[in-house]
């Protein structure tokens, strides 16, 4: 009997833990879908009677909302191309020979993902006002490659390593060159690899906020995270609800992304100390 | 062949990485201001830069500062993590999936999205926070404002950084108790050995290289957390007497335009954060030479 009332109270703990965890993202919903008068009732409305989608509406009317969302997705899109492509090179080479200078290679990406972004603002800044490509698109996308190609570089060996090097060798017995074999038995067996360093690069970008907020200067060049994060107002009446419909807005795609890569990314950051 | 594959990355990272680190370096020995930045010419000016920023007591105060948030935040985070861990290994299993599906979520949550989030929750108009912590008779917190006072602005930053930080801990330590030998830790409960002692004798060693790690990563990000901090206490609100490093050398360098200091500073928070990272680059080097 005993473990049996020992589960139970694990699982009231656990019962709490979940509503605790789980309140903001529930109270940024809830918020999203009330009216105003609920929102700002002293008394808490938990859940909206009758749920509006007036916020939503409201918030991708607001200015340059659209505009941002254009500017975020060429950014993202073209930092993650660009890094897959180069890094993809890279990660081949470190997973498939040895050669001098690989261990200094190696401490490279691995350092540059340590560095603090904060730390390499003015550095940044001060080289890209020179070439006169501050508060431009193409600017940033240079500047999410700095943490782009290294994460892309090191994850991808991690599934390049997973290959069995039987295969390739045996395709090239085959006759094929290697060029044949790595397109014909490498590339469909590293695809997955592949959809997951480029989502999860992808989710990287679209939330970086120090970057793009010190870099672009007018609505028209914002990415839609700085754009979020101005939302304020600073008047005495906040719309708490538009921000948090625009908030969900932004988090949706994300939350997407994020739950199909999550299991295959997560484990790189602690590779070798967990056998999963 | 290699060092055809890794050229275009070197190549690039040299131009975008390499070349901004060495402009830092000549930067924090310059006058950079608005009119340098104009004319894209510094003045010379030696060694000026870091000695009027290690005389400076706000330097000082703000590095202190910031190693007591970082042990707070890591500290929070490592062990809420592990915590919870063990209690996903002893509830039921639907309950483990829902939890799991919870923190997943969390996770998943963008930056600048939970900031948002959190500043709702906790305003002092009518903020959720204050209701339910009134209604649970913890005081009067009617319209109590949390951004009044620099430690009461830091136990929001920290509540948001380790809600954001505890999934990630969680889940990877998770899949690192499935390491621990069963029978070990049914020999011991037998020998009649207390929780705690099983956990720390059986438990512990197995996951110790794995908190290593994590502990590490912690130190390395909350050290240079921003964005938390910068919007959540607000763009305008940062001041001398809440700067953590990162804030402290984006309004002191960035905001003043006072480059050449903001470089020294700049220099000063990577010279710490590699040091470090040795830790963890040491570790994950290893990893790369085994396989």
């Amino acid at each position: 009997m005993r473990p049996r009332h020992r589960r139970l109270g694990w699982n009231a703990i656990g019962l709490a833990l979940f509503a605790v965890m789980i309140f903001p993202v529930f109270w940024m919903l809830s918020t999203a879908l009330k009216n105003n008068a609920q929102i700002n009732s002293f008394n808490p409305v938990w859940f909206p009677g009758h749920p509006t989608l007036n916020h939503f509406r409201d918030a991708i009317d607001r200015p340059a909302f659209w505009t941002d969302v254009k500017n975020s997705v060429i950014v993202v899109v073209a930092t993650v191309v660009v890094a897959l492509a180069l890094s993809f090179l890279a990660a081949l080479a470190l997973a498939k020979y040895r050669f001098t200078g690989r261990k200094l290679f190696i401490v490279l990406v691995i350092g540059i993902q340590m560095l603090p972004q904060a730390g390499l603002i003015i550095p940044l800044y001060v080289v890209l006002a020179k070439h006169n490509e501050v508060n431009r698109l193409s600017g940033l996308i240079l500047v999410y490659l700095t943490f782009a190609l290294p994460f892309c570089v090191w994850t991808l060996r991690g599934f390049l390593i997973g290959i069995p090097k039987d295969l390739e060798e045996a395709a090239m017995v085959d006759g094929s060159t290697r060029f044949g074999a790595f397109v014909r038995i490498l590339l469909p067996l590293v695809a997955p690899g592949l959809v997951a360093t480029s989502v999860f690069a992808f989710i990287t970008s679209w939330n970086e906020f120090i970057f793009a907020n010190t870099l672009l200067h007018d609505d028209q060049h914002r990415t839609i995270t700085v754009w979020l994060s101005l939302l304020y107002g600073g008047n005495r009446f906040v719309d708490w609800g538009a921000i948090m419909a625009a908030s969900t807005l932004i988090a949706i795609p994300v939350v997407i992304f994020f739950l199909l890569v999550q299991r295959r990314i997560a484990f790189g950051l602690t590779a070798g100390a967990v056998k999963a | 062949m290699p060092y055809a594959l890794v050229l275009p990355v070197v190549a690039v990272l040299g131009a975008i990485l390499g070349y901004p680190i060495y402009n830092l370096v000549r930067l924090s020995l310059q006058k950079y201001q608005l009119f340098e930045l104009l004319q894209h010419h510094g003045t010379y000016v030696g060694l000026h830069n870091f000695s009027s920023v290690l005389h400076d007591h706000v330097f000082w105060h703000t590095l202190l500062r910031t190693v007591v948030f970082t042990a707070v935040n890591v500290g929070v985070t490592i062990v809420g993590g592990t915590l919870i861990a063990l209690l996903l290994v002893r509830v039921s299993t639907w309950l483990r999936l829902l939890l799991t599906i919870g923190l997943v979520l969390v996770w998943a949550m963008p930056q600048v999205v939970a900031v948002q989030v959190w500043s709702w929750m906790t305003n002092s108009q009518n903020g959720i926070l204050n209701y339910i912590l009134t209604e649970l008779h913890l005081g009067n917190y009617f319209q109590h404002n949390w951004y009044e006072t620099t430690l009461s602005q830091y136990t929001m930053v920290t509540t948001l950084i380790v809600w954001g930080a505890l999934p990630f801990v969680a889940i990877t330590v998770y899949a690192a108790l499935s390491q621990v030998p069963h029978e070990l830790v049914e020999a011991a409960e037998i020998d009649g050995a207390r929780a705690w002692r099983v956990f720390k004798d059986v438990t512990l060693p197995v996951l110790m290289p794995l908190l290593l790690i994590l502990t590490s990563l912690s130190i390395i990000w909350d050290f240079g957390a921003f964005t938390q901090p910068y919007l959540l206490i607000g763009p305008g609100q940062q001041v001398q007497s809440n700067y953590l490093m990162s804030t402290y050398l984006y309004v002191e360098g960035y905001g003043k335009t006072d480059f050449g200091r903001g470089a020294a500073i700049s220099l000063l928070m990577l010279a710490i954060v590699a040091a470090l990272s040795f830790f963890y680059v040491r570790q994950m080097l290893r990893v790369g030479e085994e396989e």
